[in-house]
């Protein structure tokens, strides 16, 4: 296990170094300078920026400088808002982003097994193809869709709960925005557990489970899940990058202050610092998850680790 | 010869199933719609009309489904966007149609060293989270419906190429290749006429599964602002000018979201059609 462990945290490095040394060149290739404005500047002031923002150094020199300023946990200051470093905006919107998306993933967790193990169980009957059906549906409409439609029926329609995120009392406001964000999730989660429980199901171990009369509620209990469920632990990777692109979308529609709307005021502002180092960020992020992915895969299945 | 037989090989189960059928009848509709549609109409897709601001869908002045915050026509801007989104999907998968397969048939033909550097590299960019770095692209280049395709193609040919790869490697020890270089046939028109028909069907299966994804990466950059840009409308844009006018205008956003699903929709049976039709264990 730890030959396994330490070979994919090993592997693990150059794809952070890649993610940043990618994001950087491509910022850099940009046509035009982040300062190019109408105001033409005299050459002076020009030459006194360039330098603050170390826009005079040769590029590999300005990569390092920003690699270490990186591993050291400061992504430099934005181009935009001139009184705040990027570690500053992102460390004020993370909170707000990692609540949001762990309430997501928790109710698409819950609903989503629940909801793909009934389908398993009560495989062919009418409940399994309304789950089917219900499944496919979240699958194929987007966030983009999914979180407008529902702010103009519960919130803009019914008032049921508020459209924004300034008006709203706590709780009701978080309640839209996490159904939005986990909907595509739990479909997702859902079409995996059942299909991987019919397989679970249909293997030769349980039929030997039932030939020693087993009740079906104590085989799938105590032999069937936990094979099941293991296919969604590979899922968790894709689901992240779900959710964070998802919180892009559902912080804009909401206006919830988080990554997702620094993210699209950044781009929208063409904040080239800001929008590097959410990069980064976002990157590490799921590269770091996938890791962690991993390594819980070769803790609980031990065929892994001998690859 | 050989192209006819395999595609014959996938179209005759596929017209038995009903899903598929209905899938196809109806991306063929739409995309019949979004062609014919807007020359069929008096209004086009970016004339102005300020009196005409926010109006219901009415049968009367021609406006099928309302009119938006600057008086232009819906029904023609939204089958315009259609338009753009079908032909981003198409040339986004298109190209990672052409880089995937080519990719995927060298390494799994060449085999050894080659393949194994090839694979590689697949892997290590396989680790990257992509749609952040076309975000980036899309931040830092000028916008251009060019940049949209190459972007998204670029990034969704990595799965085809390991799928064609594997699938390269088992024909190529099959009898009837053995045969074909006995006879001395060349290693290209052993690729191309041997192994690549034998691939057809489960490349048009995962091909079918990459269109919803770049139709579903382009409307994703084009609600952020940051893909299809005005005058000019994608399904993408059409959502976010939708959910900005809500309150007062539902249907703006209710005629492109609902579009927009529908296509995924179809597209998304078709895929697990194909697929369940090409896997030997669905098969009753």
């Amino acid at each position: 296990m730890l030959r396994y462990a330490l070979k994919r945290v090993v592997g693990a490095i150059p794809t952070l170094f890649l993610v940043v040394a990618l994001a950087f060149l491509m910022v850099r290739a940009a046509p035009g300078g982040p300062f190019d404005s109408e105001r033409v500047l005299p050459p002076e002031v020009a030459a006194n920026i360039q330098r603050a923002y170390h826009l005079d150094e040769s590029l590999p020199q300005q990569f390092l400088r920003y690699l270490s300023g990186v591993l050291h946990g400061d992504l430099g200051p934005s181009f935009r808002y001139s009184d705040y470093s990027v570690g500053e905006l992102i460390r004020a919107s993370f909170p707000l982003s990692a609540r949001l998306g762990i309430l997501a993933l928790l109710l698409a967790l819950i609903v989503g097994i629940a909801a793909g193990l009934v389908g398993a169980i009560r495989r062919d009957t009418f409940t399994d193809r309304v789950v089917s059906a219900v499944a496919m549906t979240g699958v194929s409409v987007p966030v983009i869709v999914i979180a407008p439609v529902l702010v103009l029926v519960f919130a803009v329609q019914l008032g049921w709960v508020p459209a924004g995120w300034s008006g709203g009392r706590d709780v009701a406001r978080w309640i839209l925005p996490v159904i939005a964000l986990a909907l595509p999730q739990i479909a997702f989660i859902a079409r995996i557990t059942r299909s991987s429980m019919i397989d679970v199901l249909e293997s030769e171990f349980i039929r030997t489970a039932r030939a020693q009369g087993l009740q079906t509620a104590t085989i799938i209990r105590h032999h069937a899940m936990k094979p099941a469920l293991l296919p969604l632990l590979s899922y968790l990777g894709p689901a992240v990058v779900g959710l964070i692109t998802g919180a892009i979308v559902v912080e804009k529609i909401f206006g919830i202050p988080g990554l997702g709307y620094l993210f699209v005021q950044g781009a929208q502002n063409r904040d080239f610092t800001l929008i590097l180092g959410l990069v980064i960020l976002y990157g590490t992020l799921i590269v770091v998850f996938n890791l962690a992915v991993d390594l819980l895969y070769g803790v609980l299945d031990p065929r892994i680790r001998r690859r | 010869m050989s192209w006819v037989i395999a595609l014959r090989r996938i179209v005759a189960p596929a017209s038995s199933n009903r899903l598929i059928v209905f899938s196809v009848t109806m991306l063929v509709a739409i995309t019949i719609l979004a062609i014919a549609g807007p020359l069929l109409s008096p209004h086009s897709h970016f004339a102005t009309n300020l009196d005409g601001r926010l109006q219901l869908p009415t049968l009367a002045g021609w406006h099928l489904f309302g009119t938006d915050e600057l008086g232009r026509d819906l029904f023609v801007r939204t089958l315009q966007g259609t338009r753009v989104t079908l032909l981003v999907a198409i040339v986004a998968s298109a190209v990672s149609f052409v880089i995937g397969v080519s990719y995927g048939a060298i390494a799994g033909f060449v085999g050894g060293k080659t393949d194994a550097i090839m694979m590689r590299i697949v892997d290590v960019m396989y680790a990257l989270p992509y749609i952040f770095f076309v975000i980036l692209l899309m931040v830092v280049f000028e916008r251009s419906l060019v940049l949209v395709f190459i972007a998204i193609g670029a990034v969704n040919w990595l799965d085809m190429a390991r799928i064609v790869r594997g699938q390269t490697m088992s024909l190529r020890e099959k009898e009837f290749v053995d045969a074909a270089r006995l006879f001395g046939v060349s290693r290209t028109a052993i690729i191309f006429r041997h192994i690549l028909p034998n691939l057809l069907g489960t490349v048009v299966v995962y091909l079918t599964l990459t269109i919803p994804q770049a139709i579903l990466m382009e409307s994703f950059l084009s609600f952020l602002g940051l893909g299809v840009q005005e005058p000019d409308a994608s399904l993408g844009t059409l959502v976010n000018a939708g959910v900005g006018q809500m309150e007062q205008a539902p249907w703006m956003l209710l005629v492109p979201a609902t579009l927009l699903a529908l296509m995924l929709f179809c597209f998304n049976f078709l895929g697990d059609g194909l697929r369940d039709l090409a896997d030997p264990r669905k098969q009753k």
